[in-house]
């Protein structure tokens, strides 16, 4: 393990993390809900991708997947929308009951079963400069920016992109403007829906051995990501990925290295542990808002 | 009037004969859901009237649990920490340990507001349940930990010697342990009562509702939120210690993100704020699995099987039973809903200037604004 296969390890991770964070972003710029379902979301798209991945075409299968992901996601902003009290931290609750329900009937359906989701790359390694780079990861890796740079692209020079700024950072205004606050909170889930699969499907393939039933608590990896960043800000939320990202393979290389007694595990507890100082020297996050503060 | 004089030594008499007609493994369920009904009460003082968000409440509980295994611990067994200390002492320094937990953590709750809190106290989750896995001298790592039993001034309360039989019932282990409990639910219940009618509960719901009010006529503000963190992290402590002595041997993964999340699902189910619906829902929590595996197999619930071979496991389906009411419950019960909203929101909504309360409201709902202009 050298230092160019630490940094490219960390940059493979915060590209999914990326994925998953803007997800959260999205949704919460939208709805001001912080969807802890991200994870039943995603497993539910995943889930469709590996029963229908056998013999179809891969990208057809996972575009469905993708397709399932978001639907669910528009499905769970319509329960909210049915809650009479309409506050965000009613709904995150919710989201909370939903992600419960969702991973309890995955355990029923799933028992011991792992989605392993091979993609057309399968378990293939290049070699770059004395370091071995799954080939899923560098696909997770040119994905990760596609879709992030089209989100941006979507938000900064369309006229959808200039409805959900207007939402977000005004919503009584742009109601009155005619934009449909319903249809912009049902899109920021959709796609918030879609990229959790996205980043689903990298996370069930090599170098990984599948996603347990229980994997929904994957998302909450991403957690300090959000906060780091800043919830309402989506360039935080890369920022705050690449800092999990690399925070998580960097500590896996010292304890392999220096510590191993510590175990794998604390490469998890870290980000948290950054999380926790970050929202003591600044409550919002780098880049968030003062305003949710205020609220 | 007649219920505190009739209905109390009623359902006083009623809990403390369960032990003679009702088997071991219900007296188990029956001292679980006492120990969760004790921690609920602590997280619904802390959200439903100090309006905290805390979704580590399972975290105080575990600290309460591993807290008293330690301090009862025998010295020198393989390679565990123990003091080896009388058990009553061992209960008490548990409880501190998960109400010291709650202080030091209090600043960062104090600071904090609505969401992020939420998300901060997920730290806790995922940084205790690494410490719970990995600190072996500690928990005894995967394998769990046997715990010492209870006694008091030597004599054994929560063992099988010396041998007692009333009325032909063996009242040992289990059922000795079910007496302390049932004395230490309605200890807390009252506890509970009197900081929630009495002056600190008052303090606090004013600091939720209005802080600068608060500050106005001399509440410590920052003050009244730590006694609302500890007070909860000390309920947590003893529903803990109740946790270890009927668990006997305790495995880190008994306290999981999901144990944690049930504390919230226990406290929305019986209704915010409200210390009996923390004792309800605490007890209907723990219960339900329990009922279902009883049940299952049988032509009532077919369907369950608690070996989960040939059917759900209880312990899953009641989860999703569960989640299930508490999402019936945010959805469609305007109160429970309000209450929430009520009790965490107004705690970080400051009277503006500029916009009025009624206003604010609508910024912050979005799904709201486009149904009211239509």
């Amino acid at each position: 393990m050298n230092v160019l296969q630490v940094f490219l390890t960390g940059l493979s991770l915060s590209a999914i993390y990326a994925l998953l964070a803007v997800g959260f972003v999205v949704i919460y710029k939208g709805t001001k809900v912080v969807n802890l379902a991200q994870g039943a979301v995603m497993m539910i798209g995943v889930y469709v991708v590996f029963k229908l991945n056998t013999g179809l075409d891969f990208w057809i299968v996972a575009l469905i997947g993708i397709a399932v992901g978001a639907a669910a996601a528009v499905i769970i902003q319509l329960i909210l929308s049915l809650s009479k009290s309409h506050d965000h931290l009613v709904a995150t609750i919710i989201t909370i009951a939903i992600d419960m329900i969702v991973t309890a009937i995955l355990l029923v359906e799933m028992r011991d079963l792992m989605l392993y989701i091979p993609g057309p790359w399968a378990d293939a390694v290049i070699q770059i400069g004395g370091a071995a780079m799954p080939v899923a990861r560098v696909a997770a890796f040119a994905t990760a920016i596609l879709a992030i740079g089209a989100f941006f692209v979507v938000f900064r020079y369309t006229t959808f992109g200039v409805r959900m700024r207007a939402a977000a950072s005004d919503p009584e205004t742009a109601a009155l403007m005619g934009v449909s606050g319903r249809s912009v909170a049902l899109w920021s889930w959709g796609i918030g829906g879609g990229l959790a699969v996205i980043a689903g499907i990298f996370l069930a393939g090599f170098p990984g051995a599948g996603l347990p039933a229980f994997g929904s608590a994957l998302a909450f990896a991403v957690i300090p990501a959000i906060i780091i960043g800043g919830m309402d800000s989506a360039e935080g939320a890369i920022i705050g990925a690449l800092i999990v990202g690399f925070t998580e393979s960097v500590s896996r290389y010292l304890v392999a290295a220096y510590a191993p007694w510590m175990g794998e595990q604390i490469a998890i507890v870290v980000p948290y542990v950054i999380m926790l100082i970050v929202l003591l020297v600044r409550p919002s996050g780098l880049f968030g808002s003062r305003e949710i503060s205020r609220v | 009037m007649w219920t505190r004089y009739i209905l109390l030594p009623v359902v006083a008499i009623v809990l403390l004969s369960i032990p003679f007609f009702q088997p071991r493994d219900v007296q188990t369920a029956l001292t679980s859901a006492v120990a969760f009904a004790i921690a609920a009460i602590g997280l619904t003082i802390l959200v439903g009237v100090g309006g905290q968000l805390s979704l580590a409440h399972g975290v105080f509980v575990a600290v309460g649990a591993y807290g008293y295994i330690v301090l009862a611990g025998e010295p020198g067994v393989e390679d565990r920490w123990g003091l080896g200390l009388p058990p009553v002492l061992a209960a008490i320094g548990g409880v501190a340990l998960a109400a010291l937990l709650g202080l030091i953590f209090s600043p960062v709750a104090a600071r904090l507001k609505g969401l992020y809190l939420g998300m901060a106290s997920l730290a806790l989750i995922f940084i205790s349940e690494y410490v719970f896995t990995y600190v072996t001298p500690l928990t005894g790592g995967l394998q769990g930990r046997s715990v010492q039993q209870f006694d008091l001034f030597g004599i054994p309360l929560s063992g099988s010697t010396p041998k007692l039989e009333i009325l032909g019932a063996n009242i040992d282990g289990i059922a000795r342990l079910w007496f302390i409990a049932v004395i230490a639910l309605f200890l807390a219940v009252w506890i509970g009562l009197r900081i929630v009618r009495g002056r600190p509960g008052q303090a606090l719901q004013l600091v939720r509702d209005n802080p600068t009010a608060a500050a106005a006529i001399g509440v410590n503000v920052q003050h009244a939120k730590a006694e609302a963190f500890v007070v909860s992290s000390a309920y947590a402590g003893v529903g803990g210690v109740f946790v270890a002595l009927y668990s006997q041997v305790l495995t880190p993964e008994t306290f999981n993100i999901v144990f944690s999340i049930n504390f919230l699902a226990m406290i929305i189910i019986g209704g915010l704020g409200s210390i009996g619906g923390a004792v309800f829902g605490g007890a209907f929590v723990a219960l339900l699995a329990f009922t279902m595996n009883k049940l299952g197999g049988t032509p009532l619930l077919p369907f369950i099987d608690q070996t989960g071979l040939n059917g759900i496991p209880g312990g899953t389906f009641s989860t999703i039973v569960f989640g299930v009411i508490v999402v019936l419950i945010l959805v469609f019960e305007p109160t429970g809903g309000a209450g929430i909203v009520r009790r965490i929101r107004s705690r970080r909504a400051k009277p503006s200037p500029v916009a009025p309360p009624q206003q604010s409201h609508d910024t912050d709902s979005r799904g709201a604004v486009p149904e009211k202009t239509r």
